[in-house]
């Protein structure tokens, strides 16, 4: 069972290294980038194939390891 | 850290291992250094957050225990809950390694009973995310209830950006927890405690809470 688990910062919170990105790009020749954000994704692969285990399972790891919910949100996707 | 404890408290302190279940019995200060710890791989101590030892950092902590996280330490504070906000990227994006001046906001807590309010002490800073963010509320309800303890101020305690160097929120340093008894800050208080180094204004941290300790006994 594989699942996909996507962290990206929630708005308003300040974005640093996505500012640098979105410099860099510009740099490159990239034309009309108005903002970046960095965000990150894990894919996990699950021994059994129970996609609702799984999904639980990944909701509760984002709530306490994957994603900082002071200013990151997330989204689990079990992709099969 | 162990070697400005061992300083100004004439005592021994102990290595606790992050694998370990167990605080020493009758401890009085848990001491979370500053450092790495897993590479600050995910987040910036997101892993060591759950370590083994954290159980019974928690229990220490909940039984009114002093606790103190020092730059990499505050950040596991963060991410275990047991201080509120989040340490982000610094906001120049740059590692920064000086002096900062760090004006004493309060001294009526254990942590800072060796200075005065209002004290600006020059302590070193060494870090690429030291930005403190909190949501709105809460950075409200840290000021109006006198939990940030320490700020990044210029030489005379005044509020300027260019002495903010990590572009946290109001110029936080440190933050104390509701009941007042855990502290994080990014500072390396424990750097100047040596006249060698050309600054000990770090000790009265150290000396405060040898008073603190010497006067509950």
């Amino acid at each position: 069972m594989k699942a996909r688990v996507t962290v990206t910062l929630k708005s308003g919170v300040l974005d640093p290294q996505g500012k640098a990105i979105e410099g860099a790009l510009k740099s490159l020749g990239v034309a009309g980038v108005a903002s970046v954000r960095q965000g990150k994704v894990f894919d996990i692969e699950f021994a059994d194939a129970d996609a609702a285990k799984a999904e639980a399972a990944l909701k509760d790891a984002a709530e306490k390891l994957l994603a900082n919910t002071v200013i990151e949100n997330y989204r689990v996707e079990v992709t099969g | 850290m162990a070697h400005a404890l061992r300083l100004v408290s004439g005592r021994e302190p102990t290595l606790v291992w992050h694998a370990d279940r167990e605080l020493p019995a009758g401890t009085d200060l848990v001491v979370l250094p500053g450092g790495f710890s897993y590479g600050d791989y995910l987040r910036c101590g997101a892993i060591a957050a759950h370590a083994p030892i954290m159980e019974a950092v928690r229990a220490h902590a909940r039984a009114g225990g002093l606790v103190m996280g020092v730059c990499n330490g505050f950040q596991i504070l963060c991410e275990a809950g047991l201080l509120p906000g989040v340490l982000q990227r610094n906001a120049s994006v740059r590692f920064i390694c000086r002096e900062v001046c760090l004006k004493i906001e309060r001294s009526d807590t254990a942590f800072t009973r060796g200075y005065n309010a209002g004290q600006v002490i020059r302590v070193p800073v060494a870090h690429g995310e030291g930005n403190y963010f909190a949501a709105e509320d809460t950075i409200a309800r840290l000021e109006s209830e006198g939990r940030v303890l320490f700020r990044y101020t210029d030489p005379d305690g005044k509020r300027d950006d260019k002495w903010n160097v990590n572009g946290a929120m109001n110029a936080i340093a440190g933050v104390l927890n509701e009941k007042l008894n855990v502290l994080g800050l990014m500072p390396h208080p424990e750097n100047h405690v040596e006249a060698a180094v050309g600054c000990t204004d770090g000790r009265g941290l150290f000396a405060g809470l040898v008073a603190h300790f010497a006067q509950a006994a």
